[in-house]
């Protein structure tokens, strides 16, 4: 049992800053209670991280250490705006960390954008790594030529598993649904299209050089993309950006290699989308040829006048994610984040009582899973020091909680229940050679954490 | 392949690398941090913290630099994990500008 005057705090959403708030609240002697719509933790280190990236969702042992803590509880199952509201929460807790990740997905507002065979990023990749909002989504690959719009880490994974054969992805997690819908594939050539130059590129230099060791594919690129002008030449120099200088030394790599393999990945730069045209369905993307103007790191990209056109039956943008709001949270949709001084939730100027945010939803929608945990040790941080003026807890944490979710025959998974989806998981993937065959229904992932226990609470009459 | 910390930490130590490694294979002696090549996840996290450039992937090092990955393997597993941010070591800004960082 905790001792009187513990600190509770509830945590909503379990992907990496929700993980590392709790971990340091944990540290500070807190009670936590991470609630997870899904009945699987993890967020988009399940649902987001490429397949064939298995050394990354190593996190997860991490993540499943900090969940063995005694102060710490997970209620997965259980959404915020849902199931409980946010003024229950902050009723039963000392504070609430809303953590709750940014990924509803941007749009162009290009004309033709709502085309079939036009997708977002997101669906793709929320559909080969099983997300069961996405399951039952279909993508059509019968077309020879793809178009990737964006030129950031998401777009080089979407690149890839087009570009890969079955055979490099048959043993990583990918969802069995996807692989055998990839397996007919007759895409050859996919575009990588961004819309300003090399040097602004949003990759990092390690997935822009995987793309440059695909089994299958060879990579592509106009010479005289590379050409740069004094403005990119400076922010290239900058000893700050590490980065893009390396990608720009592996963009350098890839000029005039010969075409060997049957597939290509080709890089475009400086080319703005138009329109995506087509009869019934898209066909081709029109664009426009732009150049950069404006300072360093501010520069924008202004049409020539000059456009171009690339064939292509499917195309997927990958343009940014945005947060979604929650009833009762301050939120700003131009930006599509929470409001925040250093995690403390803001309401106009003033601070709204109890209420902290992390993450992306926090900082907008960039940065890998380690920068999440710098981001939640600093709103930890904020709730600490706000703590410190405060009376020892009179909350009721948990049971209440637990009370308010039985009278809704609200049915949570607790950490011990996501273990048996897991090892159900594991041993569904370990017959077909795979790390795990993901579960890619909420009821499928229910029947299998609650195997072997009883039946669903009916709500009593109380 | 795995990431390395090289000469620019040295004497430096402002730690803005370990509060965004996500599985805490950071060490370090009083003077400089290693990174454990056996815990690493190669997600570069670190790379753009660093504020002098220290880390790099195996796959960047120039020919002088490849002792490094011997130096962090060797002398990473006997040294304490570094979770959390230190205060800086006291010549920290003194090197900062030295490589013309400020
Ligand atoms: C396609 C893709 C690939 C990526 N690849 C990499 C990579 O290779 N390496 C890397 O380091 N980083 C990668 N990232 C970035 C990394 O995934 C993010 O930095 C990180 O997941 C953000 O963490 P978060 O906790 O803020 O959000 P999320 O991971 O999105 O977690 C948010 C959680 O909140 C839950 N939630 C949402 N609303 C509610 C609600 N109302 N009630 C309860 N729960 C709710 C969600 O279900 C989810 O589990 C990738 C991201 C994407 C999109
Ligand atoms: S931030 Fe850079 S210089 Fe500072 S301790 Fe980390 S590696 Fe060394
Ligand atoms: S690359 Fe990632 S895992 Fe490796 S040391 Fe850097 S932050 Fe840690």
């Amino acid at each position: 049992m905790t001792a009187p005057g513990t600190r509770k705090v509830a945590v909503v959403g379990s992907g990496p800053s929700g993980f590392y708030a709790a971990e340091a609240l944990l540290e500070a002697g807190a009670e936590v209670d991470v609630i997870e719509r899904l009945p699987t933790p993890f967020g988009l280190v399940r649902f987001g991280v490429a397949p064939d990236h298995p050394k990354l969702k190593s996190v997860c042992q991490n993540f499943t250490q900090i969940a063995g803590h005694e102060r710490f509880a997970f209620f997965g199952n259980v959404a915020l705006g849902r199931d409980v509201t946010i003024d229950e929460l902050r009723g039963f807790y000392d504070a609430v960390v809303i953590a709750s990740g940014a990924s509803a997905d941007r749009k162009l507002g290009v004309p033709g954008e709502h085309l079939p065979g036009s997708w977002s990023a997101t669906e793709f990749v929320s559909w080969y790594n099983g997300h069961p909002d996405f399951r039952n989504r279909t993508f059509d690959f019968s077309c020879e030529a793809a178009v990737i719009l964006g030129h950031g880490n998401v777009a080089i994974d979407v690149c890839r598993i087009l570009s890969k054969s079955v055979d490099e992805l048959r043993r990583t997690d990918i969802c069995a649904h996807a692989l055998e819908a990839l397996a007919e594939s007759r895409i050859r050539d996919v575009h990588l299209v961004g819309r300003r130059g090399p040097a602004q590129a949003k990759w990092t230099a390690k997935e822009l050089r995987e793309i440059g060791m695909l089994a299958e594919a060879d990579v592509v690129l106009d010479e005289s993309d590379l050409a740069l002008g004094a403005t990119c030449e400076a922010e290239l120099a900058d000893p700050r950006g590490v980065t893009p200088a390396q990608s720009f030394k592996i963009l350098r790599t890839f000029q005039g290699r010969p075409r060997e393999r049957s597939k290509a990945v080709h890089l475009h730069f400086n080319l703005s989308p138009r329109v995506l045209e087509g009869a019934g369905r898209v066909e081709r993307v029109l664009f426009d040829r732009c150049r950069l103007s404006g300072g360093p790191f501010s520069q924008v990209a202004d049409p020539t006048g000059e456009t171009v056109s690339l064939k292509a039956g499917a195309v997927f943008r990958s343009v940014g994610y945005k947060g979604v709001a929650t009833d009762g949270v301050p939120f700003d949709g131009r930006s599509g984040t929470i409001p925040h001084e250093r995690g403390r939730v803001m309401d106009g100027d003033a601070p709204a009582d109890g209420l902290y945010v992390a993450g992306w939803i926090k900082r907008g929608p960039s940065g890998v899973i380690g920068v999440n945990r710098a981001c939640s040790l600093e709103t930890v941080e904020t709730m600490l020091s706000d703590f410190a003026d405060r009376p020892p807890s009179q909350a009721p944490g948990r049971d209440a909680l637990r009370s308010a979710l039985a009278a809704r025959a609200v049915r949570p998974v607790d950490f011990t229940s996501w273990m048996r989806i897991d090892e159900a998981e594991v041993e569904a993937g370990a017959a077909l050679g795979k790390p795990r065959e993901k579960f890619t229904s909420v009821d499928k992932m229910l029947a299998a954490a609650f195997a072997g226990s009883g039946p669903v609470p009916q709500s009593c009459c109380a | 392949m795995t990431h390395v910390v090289t000469e620019n930490c040295q004497a430096c130590r402002f730690t803005d690398c370990v509060t965004v490694c996500p599985v805490a294979c950071f060490h370090g002696d009083d003077e400089r941090l290693y990174i454990d090549p056996e815990v690493c996840v190669d997600c570069s996290a670190c790379i753009s913290a660093c504020p002098v450039g220290a880390i790099k992937e195996e796959f960047d090092l120039s020919d002088d630099e490849e002792r490094w990955i011997e130096i962090n393997a060797s002398r990473a597993p006997d040294l304490p994990v570094i979770r959390s941010k230190q205060s800086p070591l006291p010549t920290a800004e003194a090197r900062r500008s030295e490589l013309g960082l400020n």
